[in-house]
């Protein structure tokens, strides 16, 4: 049997794997991260976007036995109910949502956006959303609610700063 | 007030205690049996009963929706969630409210109108009086027929009602997992789920001959096993991706023969007329008159087959232990589902308990039911293990009901001022209503392929006392002397349809808006003036005046540098709210939407904020519908079951949308929910006329079709 070793969410883990699974049946069937999301199994519709290595990469293909050694991060960093991100926050501000089920993915672009760019243009944004797709309707919101993400981390790093 | 005008849900579970309750520990247990399916409906309901009752909105616990402790209020169907499940709790809590206010005024020797209700408490003036929902909670039977007699809270008084209340559930669907594809049934975890895949027909009556159980073992490492029965196949095993490689190698051998004869060319509305329709159903309203017909105008327009599209794919859990089938589903109709399963699996009713359970965004009747009854064989199949399905996407999009294609054809004679005085409406549509429970039928997708279906009749529509199925919307609300409705129904079309977003109305209102559109232009007249002209109810010109005013229509600087605008109106179902817009349309290539503006009437609104949400929403998802959906058939099955071959809208491509609420709250709140489809359809429509100087009147209006219609002109 398959083994990988790999970082999530900051702790390292050793995982068996059974017939090549994608990273996506690890997460929620071996380590019961069940934020990231089944959607099409395709890489066509970004509910189950996850970063490796800081890169947004779909994790319903991805077969988890390429993984060894990389750094991935799930939603769960970004909703953890002990300490949310501002994202977390700012998508209940804007009211972000309808179903939610496409949110996890859409965190997981926007953090990879904001982290690269602190302070990213509508269009900046619409770009690094555009791979998801959200069938409620709840476009607008969402976008509003990464502008309010960005400031807000913005105003967190001159706090810090100053 | 009398009986027959309480709200259906209230008439069916007329008890008190069917609603409402206060257990001990200072809490309201508050029930309903809508259910939540991402439209913001539980917290809707949840302010109105703190308002009526005045407690706080922490204090509600409203309880998930169960066939076995819940109110049966039929399908979340309709828009009619607030109009019913809402109209009852607001009845019922104002009652409750009055009935302990009477008990505490008793024990107090005090007149009930000097006392208060502050957060469940009763005082006088600032005092306490010591009495709470709780305390009093044994001098008030709550099993008692609720008398919907006692007046709600008049909405100058409301301090929840109409306010944005964030949404309960949104906290939970940010990141976590609340939906049903994240349930570990307690106590049981993964050890004891069983997960399953089954196959589904590629088409109606098809027959499987061959399918290759030696290959589909080997793909599943030997760790999976089947259950057979009929054309049916299910592959089970304990490790869900060993299933889902099972499965591929499933679908990849299965080998199909028979059924319906599906083709490329059934994918066009056109291709409604080729099938057998029952007899026209006619109703005319109103006189023809004798005013003479000086102009005549002719039009016929169409949808195709659109797929719900849900992000997820439906799932279905289900456990069959000491005799007793318990399923867990994002059902819309979880009653009716109890029903359907018990009936295809010969169990006694009293043996399915069906829970609802949260997934992501229902538009009608999707795979939810379906996916619920794969889990149920399974489960039936395999006592005491918790069976989970989850569909695939090729499911989803390939095999779950679709929206039905509609053909309409309106017809007017106008007098020398253009007012109509003599109109015909035909449609030409299947079923738009084939739910678990309809007419009878079980209506469950793989019930029907088993070696002995349960015996369903024929599929019918929606009755028009239920709001029309194809001929939802196609009675017109502009004032005409005479109308006539002629429905032309498809007995069976080609791929099974079902109930979504706005049913008929979606295509009619499109088709009418449009149709209006071009008489106002053959009288050379506005189209927004024109609309004004021939409509009397009041409520009807209140948004269409106001969704001018918000574009300010009648100002051709407003409009951007190379873009058009289009306008429509619509009542939904002409009995739920009222909706005009407008939008702006920029057509190059393709079209592209660019702004949206709505005004909405929809009486009283309980949350303003989830009321915007659904609105815009709607209108997202009808550009999408309008421009970029079909489904699309090859080879005897649905050939757009993956989102490359079904592109939805992108957000790339979605507009600004400012929506404003008009409506007088002292009226009572319509749904809201699908009042924005038909209109955006129709809207678009009109800009686009406007941008190419010629109309489209066939959806989707893509490049290809725009493409056609200019080298035909």
């Amino acid at each position: 049997m398959a083994v990988v070793e790999f970082t999530v969410n900051g702790t390292a883990r050793r995982v068996e794997l059974t017939a090549d699974p994608p990273l996506l049946h690890v997460l929620r069937n071996q380590l019961d991260l069940k934020g990231s999301r089944f959607g099409c199994g395709q890489e066509e519709c970004g509910a189950c976007m996850v970063l490796v290595d800081g890169q947004p990469s779909y994790a319903c293909t991805l077969p988890a036995a390429d993984l060894s050694g990389k750094t991935i991060t799930t939603v769960e960093t970004l909703s953890d109910p002990a300490g949310p991100h501002p994202l977390y926050q700012a998508f209940l501000e804007e009211q972000a949502g309808q179903c939610g089920y496409c949110l996890s993915g859409i965190l997981i672009s926007a953090k990879a956006l904001l982290d690269h760019n602190p302070e990213p243009s509508r269009a900046e944004i619409i770009e690094a959303l555009d791979k998801h797709l959200c069938r409620c309707g709840a476009h607008g919101r969402i976008l509003r609610a990464v502008e309010r993400a960005g400031a807000m981390l913005r105003a967190q790093t001159m706090k810090t700063e100053g | 007030m009398i009986s027959n005008t309480l709200p259906p849900s209230l008439v069916e579970n007329p008890n008190i205690d069917q609603w409402l309750a206060f257990p001990p520990d200072g809490t309201v247990t508050l029930r309903t049996g809508k259910v939540e399916i991402g439209q913001g409906l539980l917290t809707a309901l949840i302010q109105i009963a703190a308002e009526e009752l005045d407690v706080e909105l922490p204090r509600i616990n409203l309880m998930t929706a169960s066939t076995d402790a819940a109110p049966n209020e039929g399908y979340t169907a309709g828009s009619r969630s607030i109009e019913q499940a809402g109209v009852s709790i607001r009845l019922v809590c104002a009652e409750v409210r009055k009935l302990f206010r009477d008990a505490a005024a008793d024990r107090l020797g005090c007149d009930p109108a000097a006392l208060q209700v502050v957060d469940g408490t009763f005082t006088l003036g600032t005092a306490s009086t010591g009495f709470d929902y709780w305390r009093l909670s044994d001098a008030v039977d709550l099993k008692r027929r609720a008398s919907g007699t006692v007046p709600a809270k008049d909405p100058a008084q409301h301090r929840i009602i109409g306010t944005d209340v964030p949404r309960i559930d949104l906290p939970e669907k940010v990141g976590r997992t609340p939906f049903i594809h994240d349930v570990v049934v307690p106590d049981m975890g993964h050890a004891n789920m069983l997960h399953a895949k089954l196959l589904h027909r590629p088409r109606r009556d098809a027959k499987l001959v061959e399918w290759d159980e030696a290959a589909v073992s080997r793909a599943g490492l030997g760790q999976v096993s089947f259950l057979t029965d009929g054309d049916v196949v299910a592959v089970m095993g304990d490790d869900e991706h060993l299933v889902a490689r099972a499965f591929d190698k499933l679908c990849e051998r299965a080998r199909w023969e028979g059924g319906f004869d599906l083709r490329e060319e059934h994918q066009e509305a056109s291709s409604l007329m080729d099938f057998e329709m029952a007899p026209d159903r006619v109703v005319e309203r109103g006189a023809r008159g004798d005013v003479p017909v000086v102009h005549e105008i002719e039009g016929t327009y169409s949808r195709p087959y659109i797929a719900h599209g849900s992000i997820a794919p439906s799932c279905g859990l289900a456990l069959f232990q000491d005799g007793k089938l318990t399923v867990w589903s994002h059902s819309q109709g979880i009653f009716f589902l109890r029903r359907s399963i018990a009936l295809a699996l010969k169990l006694p009713i009293e043996a399915v308990i069906v829970t609802h359970h949260q997934g992501a965004g229902c538009y009608g009747h999707n795979g939810a039911d379906d996916a619920a009854f794969d889990a149920a064989l399974v489960a039936m199949r395999n006592p005491g293990r918790v069976v989970r399905v989850q569909w695939t996407r090729a499911d989803e999009l390939g095999v779950a009901p679709v929206g039905a294609a509609s053909l309409v054809r309106f017809r007017a004679g106008l007098d020398a001022d253009f007012r109509p005085v003599d109109w015909q409406f035909d449609v030409w549509s299947p079923t738009h209503g084939n739910r678990p429970g309809m007419y009878g039928a079980v209506n469950l997708l793989t019930a029907n392929a088993l070696s002995d279906p349960p015996n369903d009749p024929p599929p019918a529509c929606v009755a028009d006392e239920g709001g029309g199925g194809a001929t939802r919307n196609g009675v017109t609300l502009y004032d005409l002397p005479y109308q006539k409705l002629v429905h032309h129904f498809v007995r069976q079309g080609p791929v099974r349809t079902s109930s979504m977003r706005g049913l008929g109305a979606f295509a009619n209102v499109f088709a009418m808006e449009s149709f209006i559109d071009e008489i106002a232009e053959l009288g050379g007249m506005d189209p927004v003036t024109y609309r004004l002209m021939i409509m009397k109810d009041p409520r009807a010109r209140g948004v269409i005046e106001a969704a001018a005013k918000m574009c300010d229509w009648f100002n051709e600087d407003a409009v951007a540098p190379g873009a058009t605008r289009g306008f429509a109106f619509s009542r939904y179902k002409n009995v739920a709210a009222y909706l005009a817009m407008a939008v702006e349309v920029v057509v190059e290539e393709e079209v592209r939407v660019t702004r949206a503006w709505c005004a909405v009437d929809g009486g009283l609104v309980v949350n303003p904020d989830g009321a915007r949400n659904q609105v815009d929403g709607g209108v997202i998802q009808a550009i999408s519908w309008a421009l970029k959906e079909q489904v699309k058939f090859a080879q005897g099955k649905v050939a757009s079951d993956r989102w490359e071959h079904y592109p939805i809208l992108r957000f790339s491509e979605v507009p600004e949308i400012e929506t404003i609420f008009v409506g007088d709250p002292h009226d009572p709140p319509l749904g809201i929910g699908e009042v924005s489809a038909g209109p955006t359809a129709a809207a678009i429509g009109n800009a686009v006329a406007k941008a190419l100087g010629m109309r489209l009147r066939h959806l989707p209006l893509t490049r290809e079709r725009i493409m056609q219609a200019m080298l035909e002109a």
